[in-house]
């Protein structure tokens, strides 16, 4: 912390700071995850839909991570804890280059910050846009409920997203591509993560089975929004540069059915929580946990606009 | 002494006078370490009199096949396990535990254990050693 005459001469001595103030100011000048990328929209690709195409994915991995990172210190046990932090802190990482990728792409999505901010672009975008802005799917926004909805629900969302990821590795973007081919060796370990638990769950004791069990219909209420496309998505996807996510439902499903089959688990149809007033999640349409949770994530940053970390 | 060089997260380094242009990648997305080496390279660089501009790099993706035999060597004289071979072509699922040849950074033995894929860095699995009994780190593959 600083003073007007500088740094504080209590503990904070010349010694401990090696007497370079400016090395404890992260957070200030060159923080720009893109710094030195070349953000040049390729040819024929709306900036709008391409901005708006970069919030879905990173708004997903942004409230996700969120969630996951509320087993910190809770988890069942220590190696647990830190393998739910570690997965929080790779989609944290993904959100943060898509957030910045998508001020990158339309400059008019990040929210105006007060004259003298501080506040880099996808920050503004993580921290002072209102929910019904929010483009993340609904799957992600409940509370975590226990380990076993925990884990079904990292399972469906981590091949739902390597499966997005992979073909994304491919776009016309050069931004996208890169993000997405550097996320696909992360979310392949979430996804392991996740698939193994289930097996053990499954085939644990008669309480974890029966907790997982009964974790399968809340999550997959979910299912059908997964996998339809939004027009977003349809025309990023025709102009090459993104992907319209039903064209992975029949990998995804495969995946899944291994998972189930090995852990003596059958798939049954859930019912399915449709759109709400003709929208879904990319279309900012929420459940009433996001706006719980953007109140927790956001009131810091949102009562400092000015403030520096 | 580990660089970033030896990390393999140093791209490219051009000068133009008094000027440096240097260019590294991040190893994992979230890496919290980034802005940590950032900072250090345009203070180190400040130190010798250049003026340096940090770039990142995010194609191709960073690969553990990247950390230099020295670097291998350092890991391993500070009781980190250096990875293996990085996996190549499509992803597939794999629901058994992760199946690798090294061994323990302080005994040699090869009588270990995985304890947990995720560890204190997003880079790092936890193992542990069953004929010396310590827990050790591995660096993944990736």
């Amino acid at each position: 912390m600083t003073t007007e005459s500088g740094f504080h001469d209590s503990v904070y001595d010349e010694d401990l700071l090696g007497g370079d103030a400016s090395h404890w100011a992260f957070g200030t000048s060159f923080e720009d995850p893109l710094a030195g990328v070349d953000t040049t929209i390729p040819d024929g690709v709306d900036p709008e839909e391409l901005a708006a195409y970069c919030l879905m994915l990173g708004d997903d991995a942004l409230i996700y991570s969120h969630r996951l990172s509320e087993w910190c210190s809770r988890a069942p046990d220590l190696e647990e804890d830190i393998a739910l932090a570690n997965i929080a802190l790779d989609l944290l990482g993904q959100a943060r280059l898509l957030l910045a990728r998508a001020a990158a792409a339309s400059p008019a999505v990040v929210p105006a910050m007060p004259e003298g901010s501080p506040v880099p672009p996808e920050d503004a975008l993580a921290f002072f846009r209102p929910d019904a802005q929010f483009r993340s799917t609904r799957l992600v926004e409940p509370d975590n409920g226990d380990f076993a909805v925990t884990i079904v629900r990292l399972l469906l969302f981590s091949t739902w997203r390597l499966a997005l990821l992979e073909r994304l590795a491919s776009s016309r973007d050069q931004v996208l591509a890169a993000i997405a081919a550097k996320g696909v060796k992360e979310v392949t370990y979430h996804r392991d993560y996740a698939g193994r638990w289930f097996l053990t769950l499954a085939q644990g004791t008669d309480e974890s089975r029966s907790r997982l069990l009964a974790a399968l219909p809340p999550v997959f209420a979910f299912h059908e929004e997964l996998f339809t496309d939004h027009p977003v998505e349809t025309s990023v996807a025709a102009a090459g540069v993104g992907v319209a996510p039903s064209d992975v439902a029949a990998e995804v499903a495969v995946i899944l059915e291994q998972v189930f089959s090995v852990s003596g688990v059958e798939r049954h149809d859930v019912p399915q929580i449709g759109p709400v007033a003709g929208g879904t999640g990319r279309d900012g349409r929420h459940t009433e946990a996001l706006s719980h949770l953007l109140a927790e994530m956001q009131s810091v940053a949102r009562a400092h606009p000015l403030g520096v970390w | 002494m580990l660089t970033l060089e030896d990390l393999g997260v140093l791209r490219s380094v051009e000068e133009y006078d008094d000027r440096v242009v240097v260019t590294i990648t991040p190893t994992y997305s979230g890496c919290p370490a980034m802005a940590t080496m950032r900072d250090d390279l345009v203070h180190r660089l400040a130190d010798a009199g250049f003026e340096a501009e940090v770039r990142v790099s995010l194609s191709p993706a960073w690969s553990s096949d990247w950390i230099t035999p020295a670097g291998r060597e350092s890991l391993a004289r500070h009781g980190i396990s250096p990875p293996g071979a990085a996996p190549t072509g499509p992803v597939g699922l794999s629901l058994l535990p992760t199946r690798r040849v090294l061994g323990c950074p302080r005994c040699g033995s090869s009588e270990v254990e995985l304890t947990s894929e995720f560890g204190p860095t997003a880079c790092k699995a936890m193992y542990r050693c069953t004929a010396c009994l310590e827990p050790f780190e591995h660096v993944k593959e990736i």
